[in-house]
């Protein structure tokens, strides 16, 4: 069966973000009133997978191999059906 | 004796790195494409600067990946040296040649000019020649090389004395000016526990002839090559 799988990667709590910080201040400067932004990058992933679990398990496999650096990154999957 | 510089799809550096190993300190280098692998033993692996892979997903993350740095980490795993130079130091960490990550600057853009670095450890087969405390001028080119680790591994590096080079002013204080892209305690070269891998944002190769501004950092490759010389690096015998 083929799943569709979303792979979030955003920063560790407590790491620097320079281009979120230089992003939040470009909205301010826009007169948003925002505290905190933060961002994350986003992976859809469509692939082949006896079930949704082995599906995710992929994904996790995915970011631990390549796709999330431990030193900086955290992670989530979301398998979309 | 002989080195090789490693090239990947991106790699920018290679030919000036070879050319200062080959032609300013006369050693016999071999070019080597990732596809083709490591087909004979070296005594120290290069891994130049530059581009792989356009930087996607992680500046040296997908580099980091290929069978060659596989290749690569057994060559180090063996005793031989290992030098990444700027992206080659961000391949280096992504694939767990020495611990953190250089990732992107703390202004985020992308930064070459000349800095300061001081000398921290020069029990190092890549840094015999300097003085402890000394400070040597440089080039840097980067936007992804903000050091960072755990604060544990941070620590166990500075017992242990990977720490090799600090960011500086000319006259080695660390000051926040001088810290050029936010790296944590300035740190912008490291070694892994047995010190025959360092892996440093700053170019040497571009600072080993006096026509190029500074050849403060030729010292670098002269340390290795004393070392292979010496026999102090692991160099022969892979999987022997």
């Amino acid at each position: 069966m083929e799943f569709k799988v979303r792979i979030t990667i955003s920063l560790k709590e407590g790491m620097l973000d320079p281009e979120a910080r230089a992003i939040r201040h470009a909205l301010q400067n826009l007169g948003f009133q925002l505290s905190e932004l933060k961002s994350a990058r986003v992976f859809i992933v469509s692939l082949e997978a006896a079930s949704a679990s082995e599906a995710e398990r992929q994904a996790v496999q995915m970011c631990e191999r390549l796709l999330a650096n431990p030193v900086i990154h955290r992670f989530t999957v979301e398998v979309l059906g | 004796m002989r080195f090789a510089v490693l090239r990947f799809g991106g790699s920018n550096c290679d030919l000036d790195t070879y050319r200062v190993l080959t032609e300013v300190c006369g050693v016999d280098t071999d070019l080597v494409w990732y596809k083709e692998g490591l087909k004979r033993t070296y005594d120290a692996v290069i891994i130049p600067g530059g581009f792989s892979y356009g930087d996607y997903l992680r500046a040296g993350a997908i580099a980091s990946r290929t069978p060659l740095m596989r290749e690569v980490r057994r060559h180090a795993k063996e005793g031989g040296l290992v030098l990444g130079i700027c992206n080659g130091a961000q391949i280096g960490t992504e694939c767990g040649l020495a611990p953190g990550a250089f990732t992107i600057n703390e202004y985020p853009k992308f930064i070459c000019r000349q800095v300061h670095i001081r000398v921290e450890n020069v029990l190092t087969p890549f840094t015999s020649r300097f003085r402890v405390g000394e400070v040597i001028r440089i080039p840097i080119a980067h936007k992804e090389g903000r050091y960072v680790a755990h604060p544990e591994a941070l620590e166990r590096m500075n017992a242990n004395g990977q720490v090799v080079f600090r960011f500086c002013d000319s006259k080695g204080e660390l000051t926040p000016e001088s810290n050029p892209n936010g790296s944590l305690e300035y740190i912008t070269g490291i070694a892994n526990e047995q010190k025959n891998v360092l892996l440093m944002m700053p170019h040497p190769e571009r600072a080993s002839e006096e026509i190029l501004g500074s050849r403060d950092a030729k010292r670098v490759f002269e340390s290795m090559i004393d070392a292979v010389g010496a026999g102090s690096a692991v160099t022969t015998g892979r999987g022997g």
